[in-house]
């Protein structure tokens, strides 16, 4: 497909749950995995006669949130019922928030790949409930419902049509998923379903100005679908214009396994909302003293923090962008920093071995910084080789210890000693006669092909950075 | 009242068919009741029917409606909870219009209930059942809700006590929702004072409902209140020229006794009054529509048909499940609050409410104490009179609605009757000022008698 002449603009809706032990309108946990329709009250069941109770702590962490994304806090915001039939929603309505929402006017920036540096606006921040889950595959024909996440507080999160591009949604989706897991109001994790985002997305020719018919992307459930999806969407549109055709506002539904976009059934969809304000709950009231203590709960944030590291510790940008990911790298590598390493050589190992690690071990940092502090100096000292330090690493993951007595235990710890790399060597010599004479014909490059007979004799013990030498001197001799 | 005479009472009660409950399970329902720890409370030992929409453990709470036929709650309303704590004994669920909607108990699923006194009339709605229950001295108090008058009205029509508390007053939470802010439960009692005391168990701030105000329970007086130089007005708007006769006779008559008691009596306006019927009808069956999506066969209660798809299933339930007049609203709410509707209709009667609730203001902010007016225009109708005339039917309700919309406390008491039939004359008091309006109903009612023709 051939997108030249088209600029595409995407905006998207993401909505994240809030980290709290208890729903939004009820004390039952939220907690993610129990037996279907364990954690329900009459609350989230919608039982008649029940009444929704704000949990404040939601609220606190979309007021952080909100902070964090520079948002205007209303100290006043109003709940609103969203109308819709589903049998995953048991009330028939939805508890959000519509004509006033709790924020408004922020931005977040991200970086572009053609852009650089751009600020995506955050038209409005509400808080409403999640809706049940309804299973499709459990029952034949018939579907069940887990009314477990009904009721669980979710913050919505709408941008402006700031968008380029897929990659770019992509990128600003990163970005506040770093935001929101920094500022600890959300563990966005796509997966269990915590962070969820629908795109609207629309092309028009370059040079354009006024926006074309968009239609709203759903389903995207993971963030490698995110660029997939919305350039299967967007090529879509474009094939549909070039041939003369005529974009339908509608909702699109990406399916991951047949890699493609697909128009929902419009039996499945709901136009008319029929919002109106919440008469079970009050004006929604934010105290003053909430914006002053959740200000304080933020942390540094990922944009400042990666700034500060690249310029403290003299680490390139992008070396900055990776340790930002988590604020638990972010520390842990100040940590080894702290325990006199320099910064390149731990920015290396810890976007190598260690993050290599830590996803294999549900993020877990297994190594405690002091000790990677230590192997980093072994290294450096030639101690042990760079292939070696690798190998005291997973040790050092696995069981624990000191590194110079796990290198020395796992008999890693280089020999420089002239003797024992002399007779190393003389026995490479003796089992490769032919290489020898060609070497000494003038087939110099065969050097490495000695060194290497030399690593694998000595166990990898000999310092590579003698080995050649003591070579050089046999071989000239 | 001990056991036996209470079933005795409720089995004598049987023929006005207000009472749901089998008596079988109002005996066994007692008696689980009996096995907490004896009771201390104000209330001790006195038995009070509820209306069948609010929620119980005991019974089923049906809501008049085939499409909670059988529900059981896991929960008891807050209401209830201070009920049983202050020693009074639920004794059964009473009839009412389905999820009460309607003024004269005809609307329930389970068959109409009879007027106390005549049997071819209504007992009004929509808490028929609970107003005839008291009237025929089968319990001394019942519970009921008001969305529009549905207290006050059946208790007009019956010759009982009946209060609409202020909006905020007591809480929701177990009260099935109709017009979420609008609803009160309310309270039927046989005097005023039996009427305040239970007033003062179930009211008082409540963590479960949001809109429940962070007062203090009423304090209801003991002795009538003097009268002398309290200003008391008349809105000429609740005194129309087609008034019936035997109606305006009884409130001119409680009228004199007022001012006999030292009262002063003036005539106020309250111009906003006449939008006040539209206004509800807006906004209460907007409210409504929402309220009773959850009823979809999905969760609970019985399913209809034997549906194909999940689209099958909300319609034969829905379809079924409901009465016509639920259904009229459902529609009705569902349209005003359409796009492109929403503004013309709901927004539109939310700003009419505003100066509905303005009038209020402006003569309680002028001197006056509270208002006196009829608390309907006619006593109690024939069954069948108003069943095919919807709006007819609605305006049995036009002097009660306004203290809804405006979430005042209102009250009607026994002034009279015409023709046998029963007439009340209604209170409305500033928002909060229950004891000030209970004080004056019990000195009106210590100079009328509710029997007396007028």
């Amino acid at each position: 497909m051939n997108a030249a002449g088209w600029e595409t603009v995407i905006g998207l809706e993401t909505h994240v749950q809030l980290l709290t032990r208890s729903k939004m309108f009820c004390g039952c946990s939220s907690a993610f995995g129990a037996p279907p329709n364990t954690n329900v009250c009459p609350v989230c069941l919608g039982l008649p006669g029940a009444l929704p109770i704000v949990n404040g702590r939601a609220i606190r962490l979309a007021v952080r949130a909100a902070l964090a994304l520079g948002c205007r806090v209303h100290a006043r915001s109003i709940f609103a019922r969203k109308n819709y039939f589903y049998p995953d929603l048991p009330k028939g309505y939805q508890i959000s928030q519509y004509e006033e929402p709790l924020a408004t006017e922020g931005g977040l920036e991200f970086t572009s790949a053609e852009r650089g540096a751009v600020r995506a606006t955050i038209a409005r921040l509400h808080v409403e409930e999640d809706a049940g889950k309804s299973l499709h595959d459990r029952v034949p024909r018939a579907t069940a419902v887990d009314l477990n996440r009904s009721g669980v507080p979710l913050a919505e999160i709408v941008t402006g049509p700031d968008f380029r591009s897929p990659q770019e949604a992509r990128a600003y989706l990163l970005a506040l998923k770093e935001v929101l897991q920094y500022a600890e109001v959300s563990d966005c994790d796509m997966e269990k379903g915590s962070l969820r985002v629908d795109a609207n997305v629309s092309v028009r020719r370059a040079g354009e100005t006024a926006l074309g018919t968009k239609t709203e992307v759903k389903n995207i459930n993971s963030f490698a679908f995110v660029e997939k999806a919305l350039t299967l969407e967007r090529e879509r549109q474009i094939s549909v214009l070039e041939s003369g055709g005529t974009i339908v506002q509608q909702t699109m539904l990406f399916d991951a396994r047949a890699n493609t976009v697909r128009p929902q059934r419009t039996k499945e969809e709901s136009k008319d909302y029929r919002y109106f304000p919440e008469p079970d709950l009050p004006p929604l009231e934010v105290p003053e003293t909430w914006l002053g203590e959740e200000r304080t709960a933020i942390p540094e944030l990922p944009a400042a923090k990666r700034e500060r590291l690249a310029t403290r510790y003299g680490i390139p940008a992008q070396d900055a962008g990776v340790l930002v990911q988590t604020p638990a790298v972010a520390d842990y590598f100040e940590a080894v920093v702290a325990a006199g390493v320099e910064a390149k050589p731990a920015a290396n190992w810890i976007m190598g071995e260690v993050l290599a690690d830590a996803k294999q071990h549900d993020g877990a940092l297994r190594v405690p910084p002091p000790a990677l502090a230590q192997l980093i100096a072994l290294v450096k000292g030639g101690t042990v080789s760079t292939q070696a330090g690798k190998r005291v690493f997973e040790v050092l993951a696995e069981r624990g210890g000191e590194p110079r007595a796990v290198a020395e235990s796992l008999g890693l710890v280089q020999v420089a000693d002239a003797g024992a790399l002399t007779s190393w060597v003389d026995q490479a010599l003796a089992s490769h006669p032919s290489e020898m004479d060609r070497y000494r014909a003038g087939e110099t490059k065969l050097l490495a092909f000695f060194v290497g007979q030399v690593m694998k004799l000595s166990k990898g013990k000999a310092d590579p950075k003698l080995v050649p030498e003591v070579l050089k001197q046999r071989l000239g001799g | 009242m001990s056991e036996g005479a209470l079933l005795d009472r409720l089995a004598q009660a049987g023929p006005l068919h207000a009472l749901l409950t089998p008596l079988d399970e109002v005996r066994s329902g007692v008696a689980a009741q009996a096995t907490r720890p004896p009771a201390q409370g104000v209330l001790a030992g006195v038995p009070l029917v509820v209306k069948d929409n609010i929620c119980t453990l005991e019974y089923t709470t049906s809501c008049g409606s085939r499409i909670l036929e059988g529900y059981r709650s896991p929960f008891d309303a807050t209401a209830i909870v201070r009920l049983k704590a202050a020693g009074a004994v639920i004794a059964g669920k009473s009839n009412c219009d389905e999820f009460a909607m309607g003024s004269s108990t005809e609307h329930s699923a389970y068959g109409r209930t009879n007027h106390p006194l005549d049997p071819a009339r209504v007992p009004g709605g929509s808490s028929g059942g609970s107003a005839a229950l008291v009237a025929a001295r089968a319990v001394p108090a019942a519970l009921g809700s008001e969305t529009g008058g549905s207290v006050r009205q059946p208790a007009a029509f019956c010759g009982v006590v009946g209060i609409k508390p202020t909006y905020g007053r007591v809480s929701r939470y177990g009260l099935v929702a109709f017009g979420s802010s609008l609803d009160q439960i309310g309270v039927f009692g046989d005097t005023v004072t039996q009427a305040g005391r239970v007033l003062s168990v179930i009211s008082g701030r409540d963590p479960f409902d949001s809109t429940c105000a962070d007062r203090d329970p009423v304090v209801p007086p003991e002795r009538p209140r003097d009268l002398k130089d309290v200003v008391i007005g008349i809105p000429g708007e609740y005194f129309p020229a087609d008034l019936d006769r035997g109606v305006r006779r009884a409130c001119e008559r409680a009228m004199e006794r007022l001012r006999a008691l030292g009262a002063t009596l003036r005539d106020v306006s309250l111009p906003h009054t006449k939008y006040a019927i539209p206004t509800y009808y807006i906004i209460a069956p907007a409210e409504a529509s929402s309220n009773l999506a959850r009823y979809d066969g999905v969760r609970y209660g019985p399913r209809f048909g034997d549906p194909v798809d999940v689209r099958a299933l909300y319609r034969n339930t829905r379809g079924q499940g409901f009465g016509p007049e639920v259904r009229r609203r459902v529609l009705v709410g569902t349209y005003v609050l359409s796009s492109g509707y929403y503004e013309a209709y709901y927004g539109r009667a939310q700003r009419m409410r505003g100066l509905i609730a303005q009038d209020f203001d402006r003569v309680f902010g002028d001197g006056i104490d509270l208002l006196f007016t009829p608390a309907t225009p006619t006593p109690a109708f024939r069954a069948g009179e108003n069943m095919a005339d919807p709006v007819a039917m609605y305006l049995a309700d036009i002097f009660t609605v306004t203290a809804n919309l405006a979430g005042l406390p209102a009250m009607t008491i026994p002034i009279g009757r015409v023709q046998g039939l029963p007439i009340g004359g209604q209170l409305i008091a500033p928002a909060f000022e229950e004891a000030r309006m209970l004080g004056t109903a019990l000195a009106l009612e210590a100079v009328v008698t509710g029997t007396e023709e007028a």
